[in-house]
């Protein structure tokens, strides 16, 4: 051994080589290829497929929808092209979809309550993106700040009272930033102004107060409609639901048999059975001479319904904190509501919220089904102008379907990839990968 | 030591900073406030309804109904009961319920096995079919199935002709398939059909038992294949072919009554709904299935020596299936729930029919809505029965 280190050097590198390059076919577009579409026969087959898929729908589906489409002219230039979307359409409508038959002269109303809900979430989206600082924040403000113009040059035009004007910019602002810069007891602001929103929604909608002229509940409809019964929904199932998960969870056996039958009870049956008890019934529960109008009714219905859908979800996560927990807060002497609403409650609903973003979802998507029991929601209302005479060509109907589907495909997305986002910021510690 | 007195002091009288004495003031304050509210709605309701002069009673389910309807299963004609209408619309809902659980089932698991997939291709495709379908109204989909695809299409009368064999035709009429028409020797096949279930059963029972005391193994796939597919299929043929085909055919302006299996667009469009919808969320449920099994468990399955297969077969979907059952379950309750929105686009389900209109016939609201709502709740019911049974059943022992 000794002999061949002194001089047997013909077999041994003095320096060590360079790596060798990897094989061309691995790296790179070529090796990204291999791996993820050829890497097998089987493989290679499904792709085939996948692309003859692909080709077969995309190029069909592209052309329908953008280049062959409509976007200019009345209904005439639709009926030249009726292989391709209207999108004409949903431009000489969209007042119509988004108010119904609200008055004319009143619509800047629902513009106000529509920007101070949009206007909110994007301040809520856009403070956690600045705690997390990202820079495309900066982008989300400019958004704002655009869509804040366009919105009081749109309540100019509806010729709304300049005192409204400045009221309602200067409230959603207020408000919005007052909570924004408060460190602590955010979540307490946000909650507030939760619960205060539908209360203004219902003042600036309905009227009668503040010189607001009355407008009838049987004037609500399109989009704000959908919205006004989505949020109602939203708000008062979280409270409720919580109310009902604790019920369930109780040592009292009889506020746990009654909250169990109230949960089982909604969620074995259909929404729509539901609204039609709300329809038919409800005027027969209440106490003679009391009339509830239609809206209200559905209203009723939709809340006890996502109520105990609610529940479960927060129960599913009242049961994943451990009993140490509970024991904890007990053995610090703080009350069963102390217990409950500053150890348990902050962890569990933590935990559960993609089960409640779900739900809102779900009971977003569910709200077009009012229009069974005669509510001229947005899908119902988009459908009332797809039956108007002029507009009776054939791509109309498509149009109008494809239109409201990217439209409920929009925020329903964009309550998932929210909640997705809140997740990841609120998980504190124990996260796995 | 006997000075101290053990377990907490007691308390005599009534107090409410004792916590059993407050647990039972306040269910006693619930249970009170409940039957107050029902009471007072009973009340109201006898109010309301005597005012109306409504009475309560379910006498109606014997009364002639009077109108038809577009597609039952079992005979029904217009001088049939508003009872009868009951069990149409039943069945109505419970055929479309089955078959889309089914199907979104076959559908669903395809498209979460393709979320999964090595290639990147079909994982996309999967991705977009997912979050495309679920972030959509049921509603809105089942309209555009039904008045979007299946109304346009043209009718019977402009792509056939009088006197026309309708072999397979889809148009606004609906989707019109032969249908079989079994003679009576069929029953044989039938019989023996049936005999080949029970007989693999049977094997296999008998193999398992083999195996686990022998450790020889009986090819069962084969034998019951030949059992089940293979001798009814070699019998039919040599009785003679006992079934024919009957093809539809076509009248003066649709096609006539009596000839082929005419599926109605209403079904068509509420099932191809139903399915697509579904699959999106059983997709995920697959998908979240089959990830929650650890790769180690694949790792030691190789590493005892099973190929894929079995290792597929044995190792992950049991333990897989342990995941993916109950949300599954709960899937095909959304489903069967779903389908009352069939009122929408007028199939004849219990909804659309029941509390549809003979509710707006006869105006018994309470009693219509309670029996609908009823049906759901036992459906329901019976579906959380066999979540409890089969959690048991396949629950991990642990120590």
């Amino acid at each position: 051994m000794a002999e061949q280190k002194k001089g047997g050097y013909g077999v041994v590198n003095e320096t060590i080589l360079p790596d060798m390059e990897p094989p061309a076919s691995t790296i790179g577009a070529v090796g990204w290829l291999r791996e993820n579409l050829f890497s097998s026969v089987g493989n290679t087959i499904l792709t085939v497929i996948g692309v003859l898929l692909l080709a077969w729908t995309v190029p069909p589906i592209l052309n329908w929808t953008l280049f062959d489409a409509v976007w200019s002219g009345g209904s005439d230039a639709c009926r030249a092209n009726p292989d391709a979307a209207c999108w004409t359409f949903a431009g000489s409508w969209w007042e119509f979809f988004i108010y119904g038959f609200y008055d004319k002269s009143e619509v800047w109303r629902i513009d106000l309550t529509l920007w101070a809900l949009y206007v909110g979430v994007a301040f809520v989206v856009v403070d956690d993106n600045l705690r997390a600082k990202r820079p495309y924040s900066t982008i989300l403000g400019f958004v704002i700040a655009v869509a804040s113009m366009i919105f009081v040059s749109a309540m100019i035009q509806h010729n709304a009272p300049t005192m409204w004007i400045m009221f309602g910019g200067l409230i959603t602002v207020g408000l919005c930033v007052w909570a924004w810069n408060l460190p602590n007891g955010r979540s307490r602001v946000g909650l507030t102004l939760l619960f205060a929103y539908p209360v203004f929604v219902y003042f600036m909608l309905g009227g009668g107060v503040l010189g607001l002229k009355p407008v009838p509940t049987s004037d609500w409809g399109g989009f704000s409609l959908t919205l006004v019964i989505a949020i109602t929904g939203i708000v008062a199932s979280l409270p409720i639901g919580i109310l009902l998960a604790l019920g369930r969870r109780s040592e009292m056996p009889a506020l746990r048999l009654v909250s169990t039958l109230f949960i089982e009870f909604w969620r074995g049956v259909p929404l729509i059975t539901v609204l039609f008890m709300a329809n038919f019934m409800l005027p027969l529960f209440a106490p003679a001479g009391a009339n509830i109008d239609q809206l209200l009714r559905a209203l009723i219905g939709v809340a006890l319904f996502a109520s105990a859908y609610m529940a479960e979800v927060v129960r599913g996560g009242l049961q994943a904190i451990p009993k140490g927990q509970y024991e904890g807060a007990q053995s610090l002497g703080l009350s069963y509501w102390k217990m409950m609403g500053l150890i348990v409650m902050p962890q569990a609903l933590k935990i559960v919220i993609p089960g409640i973003v779900n739900t809102f979802i779900g009971l977003f998507k569910d709200t077009t089904l009012v229009l069974i029991i005669g509510l001229l929601d947005f899908l119902s209302s988009v459908q009332t102008a797809t039956t108007n005479p002029e507009w009776s060509i054939r791509s109309v109907p498509y149009t109008g379907y494809v239109f409201v589907a990217f439209v409920f495909w929009l925020h329903c997305y964009g309550m998932a990839w929210y909640s997705r986002a809140l997740e990841n910021k609120l998980h504190t510690g124990h996260k796995r990968n | 030591m006997a000075d101290v007195k053990s377990g907490p002091p007691k308390q005599g009288g009534f107090s409410l900073s004792d916590k059993n004495t407050r647990g039972i003031v306040y269910q006693v304050l619930t249970v009170g406030m409940v039957v107050y509210f029902i009471w007072w709605i009973i009340d109201n309701t006898a109010t309301n309804m005597d005012v109306r002069n409504i009475r309560f009673g379910f006498e109606f389910l014997t009364t002639e109904a009077g109108f038809g309807i577009i597609q039952s299963l079992i005979p029904y004609n217009e001088a049939s009961s508003y009872g009868r209408v009951f069990i149409v619309g039943l069945l109505n809902t419970l055929a479309v319920a089955i078959i889309g659980c089914v199907l979104a089932t076959l559908l669903g698991f395809i498209v979460g096995v393709g979320r999964l997939s090595k290639n990147w291709l079909i994982r996309q495709i999967s991705t977009v079919y997912v979050e495309t379908l679920r972030n959509i109204p049921l509603l809105l989909q089942i309209f555009f199935w039904y008045h979007a695809v299946l109304k346009p299409l043209p009718g019977p009368r402009d792509i056939h002709a009088k006197g026309d064999q309708l072999w397979f035709s889809l148009t606004n009429n609906g989707l019109m398939i032969p249908k079989p028409v079994p003679e009576t020797a069929f029953y044989i096949v039938f019989t023996l059909f049936v005999l080949g279930i029970i007989g693999t059963v049977v094997i296999k029972k008998w193999a398992y038992k083999r195996q686990m005391a022998t450790g020889e193994r009986f090819p069962v796939l084969w034998t019951s294949l030949g059992l089940i597919i293979a001798l009814p299929v070699i019998v039919f043929f040599l009785v003679g072919m006992p079934m024919t085909l009957q093809p539809g055919e076509m009248g003066t302006f649709r096609p006539n009554n009596g000839f082929g299996l005419n599926i109605i667009p209403e079904f068509i469009a509420l099932l191809l709904a139903l399915v697509a919808y579904t699959a999106a969320f059983i997709a995920e449920i697959v998908r979240a299935g089959i990830q929650a099994v650890s790769h180690g468990q694949t790792e030691a399955s190789y590493s005892l020596g099973l190929r894929p297969g079995p290792t597929l077969r044995l190792i992950i979907i049991p333990q897989a299936l342990r995941v993916i059952v109950p949300p599954l379950t709960s899937q095909y309750l959304n489903l069967t729930k779903n389908s009352s929105l069939a009122t929408a686009i007028a199939y004849p389900d219990l909804v659309a029919t029941f509390a549809g209109t003979v509710l707006n016939q006869t105006g018994k609201a309470v009693e219509i809505i309670l029996m609908t709502m009823l049906v759901y709740l036992t459906i329901s019911l019976l579906t959380s029965m066999f979540m409890n049974w089969y959690n048991a059943r396949v629950k991990l022992v642990e120590r």
